[in-house]
């Protein structure tokens, strides 16, 4: 068969020819770069464009970082080190650690405390963030406020141990009356937490050890980056909840509700978080019955609240508007009254399109919590401008001070808006 | 046998105001209403407890006395000696002259940096992720901050623009960027320089209504008027013509180093700039989002459509997926201008006299009138704020989708 066959064509291949690669230019690198980079003779200038904007950054900003000064005890000391030469100071990071993350009045033997607060709160936050760990967490999540209060603040133990047993009363009492009407189980918990907070003030002093265990801190004395997030954190916890009923305020058929919902809610939104700042700083404590000298601490965790809860609300009615009306009527027609239609069908839902809104909300009040330097608090920007760059050492090292600020803010502002990202996905239970 | 019955009407008891619906949003609503008074009732006191403790009270007086203090960038007339009313009217136009500055400048970076994320050049797509996601992440704030030291530490003291062998020189001879702020020629009106401006308004009001002309005549007829050379010709010639005929009216008037510093022309002080250039880029990013989401908002079968009635790309451009996409950005941009105003307060920062540096700052520390002060300046934001809320509203209702 093949002895014919070869006699009648001159060649015939047995083997299969061994693939060659495709052109240069069709694939690999090449491929990529022509059709990334250079498609057109107007895309291949604006590459070059970009090239050299890149180029000018680096250029400006490699020889400066790479040169940096780690070790000197000053400003003059770190120019006599870098004899000239471009360079950055970053010894005033190392040397002013400390201020810029706890201010410059903690007691600086105590910086665990904030410290193990800070790590203890990766552990409280894990088990609202990632719904997959084991829901017994949440037990510590509850315990994790009054721990840290105690941890930051210090003083004695017994406070922050009544506010909690006042908070499990409030909680045992409503689940108890709860099945009755919802309204009802509120009340009962707000009576039973009262109680325990009056009879436990007393208590508290009677039992309270003359010298506390963890030396007491006032508030005045915390400062820098962690001045930044104990703002954040509480603040957006706190106004979450509240910024839901708004939400829902907002949305009743109540009118006099309505009313007063909407003229907070716009009325917060009009001004700017400066003026309420300044509203925090000089006007407040005019409301506050006269002696009871709440501190400025406070006072601010007030009206950035105020201020972010109005923004939330916002957010949450558009997810509460986002929702078919079919899903109102489906909770009426099982027969559910309000509260139960909200927390078992409509809220679950509306919070679910809100995450991302919040999101930013969030990232948005985390970065405006630096507004408080402007009221001679002392966080991270109020430390830089304040203290350090007044002193005699360290005046004109501007931009590693203003670069690391940035750098700390980007980590933790980049790093939630991946993490709402993540959980937007993770959520996404419809059109698979 | 069972029989159906109406339910037994019964009188009213007081339970039924928790328990009847008909009664219960009654009921809820005066608890609420005197919750609301209580508390009303209850911060007023404490108020007024206060204030008369301090030997304060609520007056508007110190409006009227002189102020006392000078503001280094005005647009009217101020000194010194004026009231503390004219030093807020200063103020006032100061936040809306760089919130007016910012929204044009952010505009212009959150289109480019939006339009260049959806580029399909790989390079330009991740600079501009970076621009957006660098801006976005960090406060405002530290940018204010990080402007204003690069204006006032990096650049050149007017005097290095002096001597024999200068390290700085100024840009065409015409712009100066000095520590102190950016000087550049100021006009100068001379006589008959408001006919140049009238003909110029015209101009471009003749522009406006070519352009209107032309489109009508589309599609009346289906003839197509040239657009763009008879818009520039209308938009440069007369004007340039009446400048020519009225002798040069219309001067400039150059910054010069006399001194330890420059005269003449005009000074843009470095906070204003910082504020200005702060805030702009700041926005910008975020504005560029919104451009981006506004554009992929528009379905990919809006354009192949729009090709398929073979209209040319730019056509199709500006005809379909652009009127579309703004009914997108619109709304969130006007938000972002709101944003723009209300971030303008932190020019008491950097030392610019906004309201809420002359207002909320040096007149609430001289006076010591802290809640009027405060409330003024709430008044003022809320204003402005309630306007762009107005305005954004008249542009959804003409802009919703009309369905029948």
């Amino acid at each position: 068969m093949s002895d014919t066959h070869a006699e009648s064509v001159a060649f015939v291949r047995e083997t299969a020819v061994p693939p060659a690669p495709p052109p240069m230019n069709a694939s690999g690198p090449v491929k990529w770069m022509r059709e990334n980079l250079f498609p057109t003779w107007a895309n291949a200038l604006l590459t070059v464009a970009a090239l050299y904007v890149i180029y000018l950054i680096l250029a400006a900003t490699l020889p400066w970082m790479l040169n940096g000064v780690w070790s000197a005890s000053s400003l003059r000391e770190c120019r006599e080190i870098l004899d000239g030469s471009t360079g950055a100071c970053f010894s005033v990071l190392a040397e002013r650690w400390n201020q810029l993350l706890f201010g410059f009045k903690y007691p600086s033997d105590q910086y665990w405390r904030p410290t193990l607060a800070l790590v203890l709160l990766f552990l409280a936050a894990a088990p609202v963030l990632f719904i997959d760990l084991p829901r017994k967490l949440l037990i510590f999540t509850g315990i994790y406020p009054f721990l840290a209060f105690w941890l930051i603040w210090g003083g004695p133990i017994w406070n922050p141990i009544f506010a909690l047993l006042g908070v499990i009363a409030a909680y045992v009492a409503y689940s108890r009356v709860v099945h009755r009407s919802f309204a009802l189980g509120v009340l009962a918990g707000l009576i039973a937490a009262v109680v325990v907070w009056t009879l436990g003030g007393p208590i508290g002093d009677m039992l309270s050890a003359p010298k506390p265990l963890l030396e007491a801190v006032p508030s005045r004395d915390l400062g820098g980056f962690m001045l930044n997030m104990m703002l954040g954190i509480t603040c957006v916890s706190l106004s979450v909840p509240i910024g839901i009923a708004l939400a829902l305020g907002r949305q009743s058929h109540l009118p006099i509700v309505k009313m007063v919902c909407v003229v907070f809610i716009e009325f917060v939104r009009g001004v700017p978080l400066i003026t309420l700042l300044f509203v925090a700083n000089v006007m407040l404590a005019y409301f506050f019955p006269p002696g009871s000298g709440v501190d400025l601490f406070i006072r601010v965790v007030i009206m950035i609240t105020m201020f972010s809860s109005a923004y939330i609300a916002e957010v949450i009615r558009g997810g509460l508007a986002a929702l078919p009306k079919g899903q109102y009527e489906a909770a009426n027609s099982l027969g559910l009254d309000y509260s139960q239609a909200m927390r078992l069908i409509i809220l679950p839902q509306a919070l679910k399109i809100s995450i991302p809104g919040i999101v930013n909300i969030a990232v948005g009040l985390f970065k405006d919590t630096t507004l408080v330097s402007v009221i001679s608090m002392f966080d991270i920007i109020g430390m830089i401008r304040g203290p350090i760059l007044a002193s005699t050492d360290w005046a004109g090292v501007y931009w590693e001070l203003f670069m690391f600020a940035s750098l700390l803010f980007f980590v933790v502002c980049y790093g939630i808006s991946q993490y709402s990202q993540w959980l937007e996905r993770r959520l996404a239970t419809d059109h698979r | 046998m069972t029989t159906l019955t109406d339910p037994p009407k019964e009188s009213f008891r007081p339970s039924m105001l928790l328990n009847d619906t008909r009664y219960r949003s009654i009921t809820f609503q005066v608890i609420a209403l005197l919750l609301l008074l209580g508390a009303i009732w209850y911060l007023g006191s404490n108020l007024a407890t206060n204030l008369r403790e301090a030997g304060l009270n609520i007056s508007f007086q110190f409006l009227g006395s002189p102020a006392g203090y000078d503001i280094n960038q005005t647009l009217i007339p101020y000194t010194s000696q004026s009231s503390n009313l004219q030093a807020a009217y200063v103020g006032a136009i100061n936040t809306l002259l760089v919130a007016f500055l910012a929204c044009i400048t952010a505009t212009i970076f959150g289109v480019l940096a939006g339009v260049l994320r959806l580029s399909n050049n790989w390079l330009v797509r991740k600079l501009m992720a970076v621009y957006v996601e660098i801006f976005r992440n960090i406060p405002v704030l530290i940018w204010i901050l990080i402007i204003y030291t690069i204006m006032t530490v990096t650049m050149p003291a007017p005097n290095a623009f002096r001597g024999e062998t200068p390290t700085s020189s100024m840009f065409m001879d015409a712009v100066a960027i000095t520590n102190r702020g950016v000087y550049i020629p100021a006009p100068v009106w001379g006589e008959g320089s408001m006919v140049v401006v009238a003909t110029f308004i015209l101009s471009v009001i003749g522009v406006i209504a070519y352009r209107r002309y032309a489109t009508n005549l589309l599609y009346a007829t289906g003839r197509l008027l040239p657009m763009l050379w008879p818009s520039v010709a209308i938009f440069f010639v007369p004007t340039i013509l009446v400048f020519l005929i009225m002798g040069s009216p219309i001067g400039l008037d150059y910054p010069a180093l006399k001194g330890f510093n420059f005269q003449g022309g005009l000074q843009i002080g470095a906070p204003l700039i910082a504020l200005w250039f702060a805030l702009s880029i700041y926005t910008g990013a975020f504005i560029a989002e919104n451009v981006r989401a506004g554009i992929q908002a528009v379905s990919k079968g809006q354009t192949e459509a729009a090709a398929a009635l073979g209209l040319r790309p730019r056509r199709v451009m500006s005809l379909v997926v652009l009127p579309q996409a703004l009914r997108v950005i619109i709304p969130p941009l006007i938000s972002q201008y709101l944003n723009i105003t209300k971030n303008s307060s932190l020019a008491i920062l950097v030392g610019y006299a906004d309201i809420t540096a002359t207002l909320g700052g040096i007149t609430l520390n001289q006076t010591g009138r802290a809640i009027e002060c405060v409330l003024l300046l709430m008044a003022f934001y809320l204003t402005i704020s309630l306007l762009i809320s107005a305005v954004m509203n008249v542009y959804n209702n003409a802009t919703k989708l009309k369905e029948r």
